[in-house]
């Protein structure tokens, strides 16, 4: 009986999903690009020059790491979310319920190309914030191992939203009214330190805070929270998402209705 | 010796009650070409749906290859194509990436060669860089057959392969089958046209209500339930039958010139030699004999009729 993974299976999802990114390779990477000069010279050079540095860095640099986070979570929730919702628009799904591959060998292919899509662009911003601002990286390693699991826990969040979905309009309903807000309020453009205390408090019931916390820790050594606490918050959404996608898998949940 | 595919007991009930199958068993022979037969939502596309692992049943059992479908399902999905109803494809993917993408899902390597060899013989090879999006109906659904065949399938299903299509491409897809069967692969299909039954099966299965009625070889069941009408054309036109020729069942047309004579195949002896010998006896001359079977048409509707009195005779009790 054969019940190792079908890897070639795994392959052919990821390639596919690849080449859909490579073929519209411009409008995927540009968009970003041009977003993030525009928050540069809004945040960085009109409204930075008047609020100096923060905790020591200055707020240029400070918010590389917010705007790399913001692009991840938009990113990746919107490719996997697209790249299994399509599926099921066209009726192709079929294809991946009657050939041998399972939950793991779909989500690894799907979520693995979100994954790394989202964090090629986010490396391309970090690139070009180089050109504006002094950015020093204090612990690198970190930094892409932050970037790799937000990246991995948004693609599996984004892959929940493609396969509950049954419109356009839902699919882009959660990443808008939900995934935006929360960076927003997760302390992309500032720190939570910067809030009042009964803010500050409200402030740490958003789990994206932990995220760019983490990050942000990652590039200047600065953090709102404890990083174990981000690391062990990323871990639990990565678990909980994967224990979904299981069981929508098992019971055929909006898959084989 | 164990058939290719195993079904035994197979029932499946929905969620609200519908109960699409009802205790189907049957064995497939490996090469074979079994057509299913059905009015529309009879249960032929859940039968299919179970067997392939789009609809989980909710009784019995399905082997392919002797691997369970449900407890095996990576061995026994790995020797199974399906050309669904629908045609459902890529749009922005080419024909041959297309193909490329489902040979990867089933666990095989990449073997270009092979896929040439399959678009080829589907006409598709000169379409191989053409997005699928660019593409008539018959050809995507050509597609959805060289993709279906990416893995080199042991047993093929077929979903209604050739409804909308026009008659030469229904001749085309036809050939097609055809040489999949030369090559081996066990062929199931389903279909509306009795004529696609008649001219591809060796079986034929009929199902109506989520019941198999029954599974024959095509030309057991022809003769089995097929009667031959013998049309005798006369030399002379005559008023009304002899009275010595009463009583057989004879039919005269409004010409008067033709007699009309209703036989079972299966009878010992049909009564033709007698009849002719009486009609001599009576100084009729025949100019010409003709005889006509009746239709898989006329067998199918006959079966699907007598079931449907059937199934309402056990509601009744």
């Amino acid at each position: 009986m054969m019940t190792a993974i079908n890897w070639p299976g795994v392959w052919a999802i990821f390639h596919h999903e690849m080449m859909r990114f490579f073929r519209t390779i411009m409008q995927s990477l540009l968009s970003p690009v041009v977003s993030t000069t525009l928050y540069f010279v809004v945040f960085g050079a009109a409204i930075g020059g008047r609020i100096q540095s923060v905790e020591g860095v200055p707020y240029g640099a400070f918010i590389v790491p917010g705007l790399m986070m913001l692009t991840i979570l938009q990113q990746s929730v919107s490719n996997a979310s697209f790249g299994i919702y399509f599926p099921k628009f066209s009726g192709t799904i079929f294809e991946y319920l009657v050939s041998p591959v399972g939950w793991i060998e779909v989500t690894m292919g799907f979520v693995g190309a979100a994954a790394a899509k989202s964090m090629m662009i986010a490396l391309v911003i970090l690139l070009t914030s180089f050109f504006f601002v002094g950015v020093h990286i204090l612990h690198p390693f970190w930094m892409l191992a932050f970037l790799f699991l937000t990246a991995l826990g948004f693609s599996l969040l984004g892959f929940i939203i493609g396969l509950w979905a049954k419109s356009f309009e839902q699919l882009q309903l959660v990443p808008m009214m939900v995934i935006t807000p929360l960076v927003f309020l997760g302390g992309a453009f500032y720190s939570a330190s910067m809030l009042p205390p009964f803010w500050e408090g409200v402030a740490k019931l958003n789990p994206v805070l932990y995220l760019i916390s983490g990050f942000r820790w990652s590039f200047f050594g600065l953090a709102d929270v404890p990083v174990g606490v981000s690391l062990v918050a990323v871990a639990i959404m990565v678990g909980v998402c994967l224990a979904i996608i299981r069981w929508i898998f098992a019971t055929g949940w909006r898959l084989r209705e | 010796m164990a058939g290719i595919i195993q079904i035994d007991n197979l029932s499946k009930q929905y969620g609200g009650g519908t109960r699409a199958l009802s205790d189907v068993s049957m064995d497939i022979e490996e090469g074979e070409i079994i057509a299913l037969l059905g009015p529309n939502g009879a249960g032929k596309t859940t039968l299919i749906s179970i067997i392939c692992g789009l609809v989980v049943p909710t009784g019995g059992t399905v082997r392919v290859g002797g691997h369970d479908i449900r407890t095996d399902w990576r061995a026994a999905r790995r020797m199974i194509g399906l050309v669904p109803q629908e045609i459902a494809l890529e749009p922005f993917e080419t024909v041959m990436n297309c193909v490329r993408f489902t040979r990867g899902l089933y666990g095989e390597g990449r073997d270009d060669a092979y896929i040439e060899q399959v678009l080829r013989s589907l006409a598709l090879w000169d379409k191989r860089d053409a997005m699928t999006k660019e593409l008539s109906g018959g050809m995507k659904r050509r597609v959805l057959i060289a993709k279906a065949l990416a893995h080199r399938p042991k047993v093929l299903f077929l979903d209604e392969p050739t409804a909308g299509v026009d008659v030469a491409l229904r001749r085309e897809m036809w050939q097609v089958v055809e040489g999949m069967r030369k090559d081996g692969v066990t062929i199931i299909l389903t279909t509306h046209y009795l004529e696609e039954a008649e001219e591809m099966a060796d079986r034929i299965g009929v199902i109506n209500h989520g019941r198999l009625l029954l599974v024959k070889p095509k030309d057991e069941l022809m003769g089995e339930f097929g009667r031959k009408t013998l049309t005798i054309e006369l030399d002379t036109a005559l008023d009304a039958i002899p009275s010595a020729l009463a009583g057989r069942g004879l039919e005269l047309a409004q010409d008067g010139r033709h007699l009309r004579y209703d036989y079972d195949t299966r009878a010992d002896r049909t009564g033709i030699a007698r009849l002719l010998g009486d009609l001599a006896a009576q100084g009729i001359t025949v100019r010409d004999v003709s005889t006509k079977q009746s239709s898989l048409e006329e067998v199918f509707i006959s079966l699907v009729d007598d079931g449907d009195k059937n199934s309402a005779a056990e509601d009744a009790a």
